[in-house]
């Protein structure tokens, strides 16, 4: 039982990680970044790239996720999004765009490492076992839980504390307005990429460390599933995400172990049973606060 | 009455942009709403075309309770409207829009256009040209994104129109006008009251509300300070209090 | 024509294929049409495909019922769906008919009578070419006509300004819901053609990225007119045949395709026919796709 839990939490954090940076650029931009897998996944081959190759150890392969997704993202915006914006095209305009960007780089991906799973090179990863009073759980996965959970903490105060927050919660709040007040907006949009890419690759860096198994197409999932944790927890609040992550990663474990071994697959059909229900009753979500487009 | 507000109230959160307001427009009148920038005209204009729910009161068209119907059955009642800033069809041609606009007087003629040769309804095209004639303008075939901002306004006032209303509403069709379309404006207005037309006029432009309303209602922080004829408002220091208090503050 | 015939031979299943790309692309189009952009066409071509197969092979009955039936079905989930997600606009819309999607999917997976993750093998192959290109034609000339009388006007309007088009007398619940279903209908009809034409499907042929291959080829194709979703089916459909030897790469072009459509022609390849007016149209801001 305390194992589930521990399990539910982990995955939790997987889900926080992915989806807070998916409601950052939706709550700064107002787009759906269909591309965000993407990143997830690169995290994850960057990773892999580094250490196979480098030999670099896994805390250095991670960090070295975090800065290339973080730069990828960058690139990201100027090719897909930039142009759009710049003749003011509607968001659902960037969101296809984010879609044709995401399937060029996984079959890019999937030329070069094949469609199936990869792993880690052979004792690169850390294989510890923690006693936490009755349970035995994976001292890795506890790790990647801590480290999410640092990661969140840094992001808040970043966007809560420094000027760069500052900037992005204005360009978030009303872009014209910001632009007349000084904010350089570029630079606030470049910022709010990096650091969306960033800790998405990052998750998906940890996620790779944690299941040893990688392929292309590993952050779709992930993304359908950040479309429940933004929804429930409120489209473009950060804390919503991390709430809702959390309240989906429960939901999700309970599910498994409460339902029948046939009907696990229905686990899955939870997470969108949940997305709909909020969507037609509370669109605002848990924590939202912007008025959903609503007739 | 053609048109009967009782005790209408609108609430934002904890704000109230509409407190119980009472109107009645008779048929047949040019009727103006005035106030302050953020008095809750247009909310109250959104609140009569159906847009936004009342959370207190109750509307009356033509003797009928009409306080919970949606904007398309008000417009069919005979209930039609401009909007603040213009809210055009604008990837669509400007006769299109006028035959949008006349969608509720408008057979669907979705089955007779599936026989290859399914004749058209003329009458509704010549019906839409003419009012696009009246209304100056000229060239139909035109998106009605291209437009100048003069001919887009009065674009909407020809779409409005075109569903035979009893009762227009026009939110701000002034702004950005010069003085000899506001002259125009006002000679349309006259023509279309002494059609039969009873019209709901939002305003800055003074001369423009003094020039062609019989009665004036003047909103401030979402109630009703005072109504009267534009002579008494013009004279009322509740009024002058209203619009200079607030250019104190701002 | 003999070459003719054997080039139909040969390349019959593409043909197929290509045909029920359209009417799938057809089914988005008219939802984009009227403003909303929905994908769980993917979902409700399975619920087409399935029910057309299983209504045949389990119950006996004859294809062309079991079709109609498919889309009939289809059409009944529609409503109370596309009643639930009306009021939903832009991206809340597509997440919620994702989701759609993904429990249609999922209940696939594990109702008993679906075959579950292995689907349904031995369908009989009763769809002819015939059926499929009759539904075309049939349907893009019905849609063709709807597109300029009052409801596709109203569509038109719905899409450029919802609340404007409400006070011009357009119950706009009713004209979004029209699309939705009608859209889930046709749908269904292609996922039945389809099923009969492939002898088995399972699941995973109706997921997520169904639903935005299908959204992919209205988008490329265009949104103007019903050529558009036509000719980006055909296109798209037909790549991989032409660049055989590139076969590897076809997503890559795809995806360019995609990006370069929507970035630099948004409403769509069919535009090229039609330059200017689309450059009128970007002039005043209204050449985007939804």
């Amino acid at each position: 039982m305390a194992e589930q839990l521990y399990n539910a939490i982990f995955v939790g954090s997987i889900y926080a990680l992915f989806a807070v940076g998916f409601a950052l650029v939706f709550s700064v931009l107002d787009i759906l970044n269909l591309a965000h897998p993407v990143v997830f996944m690169l995290g994850a081959f960057v990773a892999l790239f580094c250490m196979s190759t480098f030999g670099l150890p896994a805390a250095l392969a991670a960090v070295a996720a975090f800065l290339v997704t973080g730069l990828f993202g960058i690139f990201l915006d100027r090719l897909a999004f930039a142009p759009l914006r710049r003749r003011g095209a509607p968001p659902l305009s960037a969101m296809i765009s984010s879609l044709g960007f995401a399937i060029v780089v996984i079959r890019l991906m999937e030329l070069r490492y094949g469609p199936d799973l990869t792993s880690y090179p052979a004792g690169s990863l850390p294989q510890t076992v923690v006693q936490i009073g009755d349970a035995r759980v994976d001292g890795l996965r506890l790790l990647i839980i801590g480290l999410a959970i640092l990661l969140m903490a840094a992001l808040t105060y970043v966007v809560r504390a420094t000027q760069l927050g500052r900037d992005i919660r204005a360009l978030a709040e009303n872009p014209r307005a910001a632009r007349l007040l000084g904010v350089d907006v570029d630079r606030a949009i470049a910022a709010t990429f990096f650091i969306s890419s960033g800790l998405g690759g990052v998750a998906g860096a940890l996620l790779g460390f944690a299941y040893n198994a990688i392929y292309p197409q590993m952050g779709t999932p992930y993304e359908l599933k950040a479309f429940t944790v933004m929804v429930v927890g409120g489209m473009g609040s950060l804390p919503g995400a991390v709430l809702g992550a959390y309240i989906l990663g429960i939901g999700e474990i309970a599910a498994l172990v409460f339902l029948p071994a046939e009907l696990a697959e229905l686990r899955d059909a939870f997470a969108f049973g949940l997305l709909f229900l909020v969507l037609v009753i509370r669109p605002r979500g848990l924590l939202g606060h912007r008025a959903v487009e609503r007739a | 009455m053609l048109l009967e507000c009782d005790g209408i109230s609108k609430r934002f959160g904890g704000v109230h942009a509409v407190a119980e307001v009472d109107l009645a427009v008779a048929p047949g009148q040019v009727f103006g709403l005035i106030g302050p920038n953020g008095a809750g005209k247009t909310t109250l204009v959104n609140l009569i075309s159906g847009h936004l729910r009342i959370d207190a009161g109750a509307i009356r068209f033509a003797g009928a309770d009409v306080t919970r119907l949606a904007p398309h059955a008000l417009t069919a009642r005979g209930i039609a409207r401009t909007f603040q800033g213009v809210r055009l069809f604008k990837g669509l041609t400007v006769l299109e829009n006028v035959l949008v606009g006349r969608h509720a007087r408008m057979r669907s003629d979705v089955l007779r256009r599936l026989w290859p040769r399914g004749a058209p309804d003329r009458r509704d095209r010549e019906s839409a040209g003419l009012l696009l004639e009246r209304l100056g303008l000229k060239r139909p075939q035109a998106l009605a994104g291209e437009l100048a901002y003069g001919d887009q306004r009065r674009l909407e006032i020809a779409r409005a129109l075109a569903s035979e209303p009893r009762l227009l509403i026009l939110d701000e069709p002034a702004a950005g006008m010069n003085p000899a379309e506001s002259a125009r404006l006002r000679e349309l207005m006259r023509a279309l009251v002494a059609e039969g037309l009873t019209i709901v006029l939002i305003e800055h432009d003074v001369r423009l509300v003094m020039g062609t309303c019989e009665r004036v209602a003047v909103l401030n922080f979402g109630r009703k300070i005072a109504e009267g004829t534009p002579v008494e408002i013009q004279a009322s220091p509740i009024v002058r209090e209203a619009y200079l208090g607030s250019e104190d503050a701002a | 024509m003999d070459a003719l015939g054997e080039f139909v031979r040969v390349y019959q299943t593409t043909i197929g294929v290509i045909g029920i790309n359209a009417l799938l692309a057809l089914s988005v189009w008219i939802t984009l049409y009227a403003g909303q952009l929905t994908l769980g066409n993917a979902a409700f071509m399975a619920i087409g495909a399935y029910g057309a197969a299983l209504l045949g092979m389990r119950l006996g009955v004859p294809f062309p019922l079991g079709l109609v039936l498919g889309a009939g079905l289809s059409a009944t989930l529609a409503l109370p769906l596309g009643l639930a997600v009306f009021r939903l606009r832009g991206v809340y819309l597509a997440i919620a008919t994702i989701g759609f999607g993904e429990v249609v999917r999922v209940l696939l997976l594990t109702l008993p009578f679906t075959g579950k993750a292995l689907g349904l093998n031995g369908i009989p192959p009763l769809t002819e070419l015939w059926h499929i290109y009759l539904s075309l034609v049939v349907v893009a000339y019905v849609l063709w006509r709807v597109q300029g009388s009052t409801v596709g006007r109203a569509w038109a309007a719905i899409r450029e300004d919802e609340i404007a088009a409400a006070s011009q007398g357009i119950a706009i619940r009713r004209y979004k819901l029209a699309a939705f279903v009608a859209g889930a209908a046709l749908a269904a009809w292609a996922g039945g053609l389809s099923a009969h034409l492939n002898f088995s499907i399972e699941p995973g042929d109706f997921g997520f990225t169904r639903a935005v291959q299908i959204l992919v080829y209205a988008v490329v194709g265009g949104t103007p007119s019903v050529a558009g979703p036509i000719l980006g089916a055909t296109l798209l459909t037909a790549l991989p045949e032409i660049l055989r030897p590139l076969r590897e790469y076809r997503d890559i072009f795809a995806g360019l395709i995609l990006m370069g459509v929507i970035i630099y022609l948004p409403r769509g390849l069919v535009t090229l026919a039609e330059l200017r007016k689309t450059r009128r149209l970007q002039e005043i801001g209204a050449a985007d796709v939804a």
